[in-house]
């Protein structure tokens, strides 16, 4: 018997990356997470030749970072694919749960699969939160100022939490550093959580794009799917390359090239692109309590979609509503991403209210409703 | 492309669904032939087809999107929504136009003589009040000036350095690894200078301002008389590309105001376009190394790809070439 299935640690890797049987009918929607897997490894390996120059500290962490840009030996190449891989990662998270939602990739038997995933994301966006205060510009300070701050929106013990995160009574060198040190922690705990996913989809393996069984037309991973993920990973390494080498600073903000200064607040505060759908959100709720809320229940509303999606039919391929329903939930979150990037004014405000209440209603209405109906009219179809 | 299914797909799992009874395949095909029937009864079934057909919803798309896109292009705003603004153009400042920079092509270099022609405008002009923190002598070397040039340059310079074997602090004149001089010792000698504004380092300006070097050479250039009514405080100065259109800064370039060393006539254009260059360069010193190792990365993972698209199919070409033979049973009772 060959040593790749002999041997205990290989044996579990040609389970999951070799013999790993896969349907053969899965399209290129499927390949995104081989990429994000590709994003993790990326940003752990140029995060950790940035923290052999980063310096976490308010007077000196901006100069370190420009120390990176222009002195360090290709350190620019590292840091901007560092930035962009960021981008990208959640460009690619937001495609992989898309598809999910598509082909109904929640239902049972994949519940867990889908909750961890969920996880994944909450963490996700905590890093990256975390990674963008490190460069310490104005942006850097500023987000995490307000992000911050959202915590003493709880009642009782919000203010305290606030100073315990911060270590301080107000933004000081000792968050930077705790910032620092957890922005260097979770991504393995991301690993770890990357992991626990893969294991709980081998259970069932992979859905596909009809939402029935595929036990009977399976192929295994190598080579089939493995030379099919690498096409899509060369192709992630073009497109990523031509915005490192020649866009770098497309996807950021210029306010973050000026030094920190806690005594100016900036014409304008925004996180990063990828996080503008969940601060439209927050900003939407005149209540800062209920906002904050909000903002993460818009998160953590993902949990309930296996119970409200009540069809019996797993995916939207059979079905026409849903198809409908899922483009309609796609443009409402392009509107809050652009949304979250205006000044909270006439009309930008009252557009973002009406998409933050579709944005619930999508799981709370309208996808049990279609469910329903669809059920209904099987049921009087087939007598 | 979300599924290769063809449009009996829906008949085919409604069948299979209903494999207890026949009726809802009945119902399905039954309902195809109908709609058949209707296209080809009717009198005027040319036009029908021509509604129908795929060409006719290609067409009427891009006839949609491309009229919106030509009124944008036309206009400047999208069509019924161009009118809402949030922010006032005053308040986010006037929008730079898009200027032919020399490095602004993928493929493009910094143009070095701008680079040496910008520096001289930023010493001889802006370095009496804005400094540039980040950039050493060193790093002018092969780009706008030979290494004695440099070497000469930050020599004219004294630095305070030491302590010395006595404990003292003594000056000395500048190398190669100093850093340009700031004009001001601290912010608050700064801000004295200049009627209570701070004037910004420029190491990472083209950078840190929304428009990169159009916006500075907008800026720079676009000094004018306030129009009527705009009312504009005492030390202040009217730029329409300035947010708030009030800047502290006044109009600083005029039309020969330094003597180029190649003999480049130095109109105000001129200048601005060298120093912007010169600017850019400090903000981005990697500019031509990045588009040149671009390059090659495009090379690489271009041919990368097209090659794994080949090993794709190859891996995969017996798979797409299967056959799918269905045998109904025979006997249905049985079944």
């Amino acid at each position: 018997m060959r040593l790749l299935k002999k041997q205990v640690l290989l044996r579990f890797i040609n389970s999951y990356v070799v013999d790993s049987p896969q349907p053969a009918n899965i399209s290129y929607l499927w390949n995104f997470g081989s990429l994000l897997a590709t994003c993790l490894g990326l940003q752990i390996l140029t995060g950790i030749f940035l923290a052999m120059h980063y310096i976490p500290n308010v007077d000196l962490a901006f100069t370190s970072v420009e120390h990176i840009m222009r002195d360090v030996n290709n350190g620019w190449a590292v840091r901007y694919t560092h930035a962009n891989v960021a981008s990208f990662f959640f460009i690619f998270v937001y495609a992989h749960i898309a598809r999910g939602l598509y082909y109904g990739s929640y239902k049972s038997p994949r519940v867990l699969v889908w909750a961890i995933g969920v996880i994944i994301l909450v963490v996700m966006m905590a890093t990256a939160f975390l990674g963008y205060v490190l460069p310490y510009g104005q942006m850097s300070l500023w987000g995490a100022t307000v992000i911050t701050n959202l915590l003493s929106a709880i009642p009782f013990f919000g203010q305290d939490l606030v100073e315990l995160i911060w270590g301080g009574y107000s933004w000081n060198n000792a968050t930077l550093n705790r910032f620092f040190s957890l922005h260097y922690l979770l991504p393995f705990l991301l690993a770890a959580l990357a992991i626990a996913h893969l294991i709980l989809l081998h259970t069932h393996g992979s859905n596909n794009p009809n939402g029935i069984g595929s036990t009977t037309d399976r192929y295994s991973m190598h080579p089939y799917f493995t030379f099919k993920d690498l096409v899509t990973i060369f192709l992630f390494f073009l497109v990523l390359s031509i915005i490192v080498f020649y866009y770098p600073n497309l996807m950021g903000h210029s306010d973050n090239y000026i030094p920190a200064n806690p005594m100016q607040t900036p014409a304008s505060i925004v996180p990063e692109w990828y996080l503008l759908p969940f601060y439209a959100i927050l900003r939407s709720i005149p209540n800062k309590l209920l906002g904050v809320i909000a903002m993460f229940g818009s998160l953590l509303i993902l949990l309930i979609l296996p119970l409200t999606d009540v069809s019996r039919i797993r995916g939207s391929t059979f079905r026409p509503f849903m198809k409908l329903a899922f483009w309609f939930f796609v443009v409402d979150f392009i509107i809050l991403t652009w949304i979250g990037s205006q000044h909270p004014n006439t009309p930008f405000v009252e557009i973002g209210q009406i998409a933050t209440a579709f944005y619930f209603l999508w799981f709370l209405v309208i996808v049990p409703v279609l469910g329903l109906a669809e059920n209904t009219l099987m049921d009087i179809a087939t007598e | 492309m979300l599924s290769r299914l063809p449009a009996g797909a829906l008949k085919n799992v409604s069948s299979t669904l209903g494999a207890r009874s026949t009726v809802a395949a009945n119902v399905a095909r039954n309902g195809l032939r109908v709609r058949h029937a209707s296209t080809k009864s009717s009198a005027s079934s040319a036009f029908e087809s021509f509604l129908n057909s795929r060409a006719t919803l290609a067409g009427a798309t891009v006839a949609a999107v491309g009229s919106v896109a030509w009124y944008a292009h036309l206009y400047g705003s999208l069509p019924f929504i161009g009118e809402v603004h949030a922010n006032s153009p005053a308040e986010e400042g006037l929008h730079s136009p898009s200027y032919p920079w020399s490095h602004k092509g993928l493929l493009d270099t910094f143009d070095h003589a701008s680079i040496r022609r910008g520096y001289q405008v930023y010493r001889e002009v802006c370095a009496a009040c804005h400094s540039l923190d980040r950039i050493a002598w060193r790093n002018m070397v092969g780009v706008s000036h030979t290494a004695d040039e440099a070497k000469a340059m930050a020599e004219e310079v004294e630095y305070e350095d030491g302590p010395n074997d006595q404990g003292e602090m003594f000056q000395r004149p500048g190398k190669l690894a100093d850093y340009m001089p700031p004009p001001y010792p601290n912010e608050e000698a700064a801000r004295a200078g200049n009627g209570g504004a701070l004037p910004p380092d420029l190491s990472l300006i083209v950078k840190a301002r929304h428009g990169g070097p159009d916006y500075i050479y907008a800026l720079l250039t676009g000094y004018c008389d306030p129009p009527a009514g705009f009312e504009i405080r005492d030390g202040m100065n009217y730029n329409p590309y300035f947010p708030g259109n009030a800047i502290s800064m006044a109009r600083v370039l005029f039309d020969g105001l330094v003597e180029y060393d190649d003999g480049t006539p130095a109109t105000t254009s001129q200048m601005a376009k060298d120093v912007v260059t010169f600017l850019n360069w400090a903000s981005e010193p990697e500019h031509d190394e990045r588009k040149k190792i671009g390059l090659k990365a495009v090379i690489l993972f271009s041919a990368l790809t097209a090659i794994s698209l080949y090993v794709k199919r190859h891996k995969w070409s017996y798979i797409k070439s299967r056959k799918i033979v269905y045998t109904p049973p025979t006997d249905l009772k049985k079944h």
